[in-house]
């Protein structure tokens, strides 16, 4: 009997301390998040004010400045990375979910996957010999089109996803009334998954614009003022990066302001993407 | 004469139906045998952005090889185990760099693949709905902040900490170790280490937890029925569940060898083998970012482009290696 009680005891104890290390192992995991968080937030409003947004950055040594260019320059990466990864990223996912049942589909839905787990620095690498190398000068192009092969995978995978989800008695339906295949899977299943489809694009635009690594030697940055989009471009991240490794004081602060500014953009993307995705179950 | 186009617009669709306009005859009736050509036309359209998914891949892989073909000539394999990278001689072997990569990552994970397996058992198991969504939700944002951001908060926060707090407090009483040894610069392998466990901590746990959540109810509920504890039950669901948590281990080695900014601005970026943590070291990614736009000679970016070449398959045997682990456990469990 008192062997059976230590036993049970024993069971119960381990039980509970497995079980508390489990919560102390998630407390453990936010409190860098938290410190993240406090940091970039403290730092980057400390030194955020009118001139970030509308000033251009300052020569070196001299305190003030913005990083007007920057702002635009990222939008503008992002921009020319959805106008190639979007219709790429869509139409493939398109043709994986409804004409992808077979081996080349197959390969196609793995090499997304391979697509995915490749380095960003190394898709900046492909974009330098391919873009770069060629017109023999770094430019805006050859970062949007580094951030566009990026988007392609999150893209492609959710889209295909999204349209799996759409029932097959949508599809027979609007078959069975005699319209070609063509139109239903565009003005059927297409508008039935849009929602989702339009938060894998969000999600794709948002992890681009936080990417640094392949703008490094392909869009450079640019301390001037350019919308050019053959010429050398300015972006948030390279901007962080430069300035934060840079000795002046002044320009680590504008680093964390910068650092403020990019997650402020990230965060309204993904929130335009909870929005979308609340609604889309509101309508079911 | 505005009546009488649109007369003849209304007729139209008629005349059209009655009369095929575009009969196919022969070879071609084959070709086009199917029941609408716009069907043919948006099914091609769609197998050609596939196609040119397909081509992008292959397009890498070559343009690699073309830009590293002049180190490859020259190296050989002996790029892979020559511990000198001295870009002034032009001699390049990525030991060491291949070194800190494996280093960097492998210790990252022993960090963060306990606690993410803790995360991932607190969410499944224990934690009550209401606290489940709103933790998910930060252990992902984790993942959405940008790499540069982490590399940031690194080099004002973390290096400081560590070069006044961690490295004093290691060497002085595990000193005895070869592993914590040197000046406490800061800057090094620790910072790294610790950046990057930092940086996976999401992938893998919110993978391991979803697959956890993949497990039938019914084993939990057969444990607990025959009475068995919470930790008991839990047994039997990671042991179900081993695969897929190895698979998102995979996942987050990917994700950690490949990762660039983070690690480039708090390692300390110099290309020595050394066993100490507090010393500075190097990782693939990490030369590329930091010396490919100084790279004046032809055979200097060639070997950089060789190296991306090599994080490249390395990352496609890795993920490849993941993706079947994983899918192994979902057929797995997929009969029941």
């Amino acid at each position: 009997m008192k062997l059976s009680r230590f036993f049970f005891l024993k069971r119960k104890i381990t039980s509970a301390v497995m079980m508390s290390l489990s919560l102390v192992a998630t407390l453990v995991a936010i409190i860098p998040l938290v410190f993240i968080f406090y940091y970039t937030i403290s730092k980057g409003i400390a030194y955020l004010n009118l001139d970030f947004f509308v000033a251009m950055p300052k020569p070196v040594g001299e305190s003030g400045g913005g990083m007007a260019n920057a702002i635009v320059g990222t939008l503008m990466l992002i921009g020319i990375g959805g106008a190639i990864g979007i219709p790429v990223g869509v139409m493939s996912g398109t043709y994986l979910s409804e004409f992808g049942n077979n081996k080349f589909g197959a390969t196609v839905r793995f090499l997304t996957d391979v697509l995915s787990g490749v380095p960003s620095i190394v898709v900046g690498v492909v974009a330098y010999t391919l873009v770069v190398v060629p017109m023999k000068h770094f430019s805006g192009l050859a970062g949007g089109i580094a951030l566009g092969i990026l988007m392609i995978p999150t893209i492609t995978r959710t889209t295909e996803e999204m349209i799996r989800l759409v029932p097959h008695s949508l599809r027979e339906a609007g078959l069975a009334l005699g319209i070609p295949k063509w139109k239903t899977t565009i003005l059927i299943v297409l508008k039935t998954a849009w929602k989702g489809i339009a938060t894998g694009i969000l999600l794709g635009l948002s992890r681009a614009a936080g990417e640094t690594a392949p703008l490094l030697f392909t869009a450079l940055g640019n301390r001037f003022w350019s919308t050019k989009v053959m010429q050398p471009m300015a972006s948030l991240t390279v901007y962080i990066y430069d300035y934060a490794k840079s000795p002046f004081e002044d320009w680590n602060n504008q680093a964390w302001t910068a650092a403020l500014v990019l997650i402020i953009m990230i965060s309204m993307l993904s929130l335009l993407f909870r929005i979308i995705t609340r609604s889309k179950f509101k309508t079911k | 004469m505005d009546n009488s186009e649109t007369q003849i617009n209304r007729e139209d669709p008629k005349t059209k139906s009655n009369t095929p306009v575009f009969a196919p005859k022969g070879r071609f009736k084959k070709f086009f045998s199917s029941h609408n050509i716009g069907d043919l036309i948006f099914e091609r359209l769609t197998l050609l952005f596939a196609v040119l998914v397909f081509l992008l891949v292959i397009l890498m892989g070559y343009e690699m090889y073309v830009g590293s073909k002049i180190s490859i000539n020259k190296f050989g394999w002996s790029f892979l185990t020559n511990s000198v990278w001295d870009p002034v001689q032009e001699i390049y072997g990525a030991l060491p760099i291949i070194y800190g990569t494996i280093v960097s990552s492998f210790l990252a994970l022993v960090i963060s693949v306990p606690l993410s397996i803790g995360i991932a058992v607190f969410l499944s198991e224990l934690s009550p709905g209401w606290l489940e969504k709103p933790l998910s939700f930060l252990v992902e944002l984790l993942a959405g902040i940008p790499s540069v951001v982490y590399g940031l908060w690194g080099i004002f926060v973390l290096v400081p900490w560590i070069r006044n707090d961690v490295e004093p407090f290691l060497s002085e009483h595990l000193g005895f170790l070869p592993f914590f040894t040197g000046a406490p610069y800061g800057f090094g392998m620790l910072a790294a280490v610790l950046i990057l466990a930092i940086m996976v901590l999401p992938i893998v746990s919110s993978i391991s937890r979803d697959i956890l959540k993949s497990v039938p109810q019914s084993q939990r509920e057969a444990a607990l029925a025959l009475g068995a504890t919470r930790w008991q039950s839990t047994k039997i669901v990671l042991k179900d569940a081993k695969s897929g948590i190895l698979g998102a281990t995979m996942l987050g080695l990917g994700r950690a060898v490949g990762e660039t900014m983070a690690v480039t601005m708090v390692i300390g970026n110099r290309a020595v083998i050394s066993p100490s943590l507090f010393d500075p070291s190097y990782t693939m990614a990490s030369v590329i970012a930091n010396e490919f736009t100084e790279a004046t000679s032809e055979m200097y970016l060639s070997s950089l482009i060789q190296l991306a070449l090599v994080l490249f398959v390395l990352t496609i045997i890795i993920n490849a290696l993941a993706k079947l682990l994983v899918w192994s456990m979902e057929r797995k469990l997929r009969p029941r």
